[in-house]
């Protein structure tokens, strides 16, 4: 690849504005993701994580400002170039969202039969490849998403997202509910699955453990604006909120399980 | 379809190529380029036509050189892994010059279990008698719990007749307000159109025979022994019972309800009753309401299509329409009431699991209050003309 793609951003978010009402959520927000890299984004709550998460996809009106995905410019563009930058990403919402009336297999080949021409035979060999992938017997294929549990929900919705081999990949908590044991195995699959498909994730998330374990950059929201750097970077970085966050007794657990390893 | 196709086909990126070459027993697949999905879309048919070819037979030793691809994805990977296992079937078959991150990526997919995805289970003509079964089952189950569930609401109503300061006042008027007097003018609507319909299609009906008049006799006891509470009792059935049922339920998706019990609040006491009182103090005027506004319906019709005036229709009805015809409708509405309100509430506690339940329990109470309305007035009906009333 030539120098120049590895460090043209992937995503850029000029100036960006968000307001509900009176209350303003992002204030002249700044922020680059690189081509590769997992970006993990933390904040209190209510900072708008969620939030800036819904305005890159699309699927929340920004106030003002711009953001930049793959070159196109996503708070206003046409639908066909809609088109094309959904099936350059994939979403994995927070309990997978999967839809309730549909198989777990059925659910990941909606995306392949909306955008691609694929027969069925070869929808069902990819959707049994990405069950398989992201860690899930070939029999929970032919489940009900009421009939598994949490954590399979979200690997599911994992496998959704990725059905079309997006270069971008969004994370909504995705360790948030599960156990210390799912949530390890969920960090290593994402690592994995970033080294061998050549990922960019974008991943809002508290877990300060998939912080340190996957994340290569840290984007904190703070006072409406985005401060970002490696993990070594923040720590110097003079902020109330960023120095209780990582020095706080959680903060220093996380890490010191990282010095350990 | 064109235009389908167009919608389908993505960014003008440059695709793959996919060139195999036959040499005696040997077969040399070359794939260069980027083996992403829009690739494998393109290249799909004739690959499947390449695999399927019986000429293949020959091909004893086979390789699938991808060390001209640039950018290799999961989707491109499994087509050349199927590649790989169908040559592979004739004789030796292997993939070369892959990458670092290729090689990971073919060896994981080819590393999955082969085992495709059962299919979901087929229903068979006899798990279709099965369900029939089961579905009556369901039905007889569902009475049961129904029964017990006003059984649980009656001791509950006595518990709390001999300790009324446990009844919440607040959540009884606040009920009242949404069931009886916000439901108000949905009601006086429905009610004067049916009033102005009934007087118009039974009138003409009526002037054949030059009895124009009699419309009032008509409209009066029909509207007051029958029309008029049921009317009212299936508009409430739709609009507050199925409210009831979807607040409820959404209270237990939420734990809303799990949290009362472990705080040692009843829900019978603090969802259940309030409703149901509320609802039943309400019926009663709002019936008494859409009897009234069904009636002037009905007289404003009389006077414009038959010729029977406001004070023609005062006097008949004075004469015609006993005061009893009243009471067998009014007495009705307390019982419709309690119905509608315990289907409700009972349909709202049997949510569970999903926000998908709640639709469907939404569903059922109000089919189930409806039926039960109508059947209950069936039984009224007999027992009012048993008794000769």
């Amino acid at each position: 690849m030539a120098p120049s793609a590895i460090t043209e951003p992937i995503i850029r978010i000029t100036a960006l504005d968000t307001q509900f009402g009176s209350q303003v959520i992002h204030h002249n927000l700044e922020l680059e993701v690189r081509r590769g890299e997992v970006l993990g984004v933390v904040g209190g709550s209510g900072t708008g994580k969620s939030v800036l998460l819904r305005e890159i996809v699309g699927l929340q009106q920004v106030t003002a400002g711009s953001i930049n995905v793959l070159g196109t410019e996503v708070t206003n563009c046409g639908a066909d170039a809609q088109k094309i930058l959904r099936r350059n990403w994939g979403v994995m919402f927070q309990e997978g969202a999967l839809f309730s009336s549909l198989t777990v297999a059925q659910n990941i080949q909606v995306p392949i039969r909306e955008l691609t021409e694929f027969p069925q035979w070869a929808q069902d060999e990819i959707a049994r490849v990405k069950l398989a992938m992201v860690g899930l017997p070939p029999d929970a294929g032919m489940k009900l998403p009421s009939q598994i549990s949490g954590g399979m929900k979200k690997r599911a919705g994992l496998a959704r997202a990725l059905a079309l081999d997006p270069e971008l990949l969004f994370l909504d908590e995705p360790t948030a509910g599960l156990d210390p044991i799912s949530a390890n195995q969920f960090d290593e699959l994402i690592k994995n699955l970033k080294a061998t498909l050549n990922l960019t994730v974008f991943m809002v998330t508290h877990d300060l453990d998939s912080l340190v374990a996957i994340c290569d950059r840290i984007a904190v929201l703070v006072d409406k604006q985005i401060v970002v750097g490696t993990l070594d970077e923040l720590m110097e970085v003079d902020n109330p909120w960023i120095q209780e966050y990582f020095q706080g007794p959680r903060g220093r657990a996380a890490l010191g399980h990282k010095e350990r390893n | 379809m064109l235009k389908r196709s167009a919608r389908k086909t993505r960014d003008s990126r440059e695709l793959g190529t996919f060139e195999p070459k036959a040499d005696g027993d040997r077969m040399k697949v070359t794939l260069t380029g980027p083996w992403d999905v829009p690739t494998v879309m393109a290249h799909q048919q004739t690959m499947q036509k390449f695999a399927t070819d019986p000429s293949l037979e020959f091909a004893k030793q086979s390789v699938i050189d991808v060390s001209g691809v640039t950018r290799l994805d999961t989707v491109g990977a499994i087509a050349v892994s199927l590649l790989r296992e169908r040559l592979g079937r004739y004789g030796e078959a292997e993939i070369t010059g892959a990458h670092d991150g290729q090689e990971t990526l073919l060896e994981q997919i080819a590393s999955f279990d082969a085992q495709p995805i059962p299919p979901p289970p087929k229903r068979t003509s006899l798990d279709r008698i099965a369900l029939l079964g089961e579905w009556a089952v369901g039905i007889g189950y569902e009475a049961r719990s129904l029964v017990g569930f006003f059984g649980e609401l009656s001791v509950v109503f006595y518990r709390l007749a001999r300790h009324p300061s446990r009844l919440r006042i607040t959540s009884i008027v606040s009920h009242m307000q949404q069931v009886g007097i916000n439901a108000m003018p949905i009601v006086g609507l429905l009610a004067f159109l049916v009033g102005v319909v009934l007087t118009f299609i039974s009138g003409d009906q009526l002037q054949r025979f030059g009895a124009g008049i009699f419309i009032v006799n008509l409209i009066g006891i029909g509207v007051l022994r029958e029309l008029g509470i049921l009317i009212t009792a299936i508009i409430v059935a739709g609009r507050s019972g199925s409210a009831f049922t979807a607040e409820i339920g959404t209270m237990k998706i939420n734990q809303e309800v799990d949290a009362m019990r472990t705080i040692g609040l009843d829900p019978m006491e603090v969802l259940v009753i309030p409703r149901v009182i509320a609802l039943i103090l309400m019926l009663i005027p709002l019936g008494f309401f859409a009897n009234m506004v069904m009636i002037a319906g009905g007289a404003l019709m009389a006077s414009l299509t038959l010729g029977v005036t406001f004070a023609q229709f005062v006097t008949q009805f004075q004469s015609a329409v006993a005061l009893h015809h009243l009471w067998v409708g009014m007495v009705k509405t307390p019982f419709f009431a309690f119905v509608i309100a315990m289907v409700g509430c009972f349909h709202g506690l049997q949510v569970a699991g999903s926000a998908e339940s709640v639709g469907q329990q939404t569903t059922q109470s109000v089919v189930q209050s409806i039926f039960l309305v109508i059947a209950l007035d069936a039984l009224f009906a007999v027992v009012f003309w048993q008794i000769g009333w």
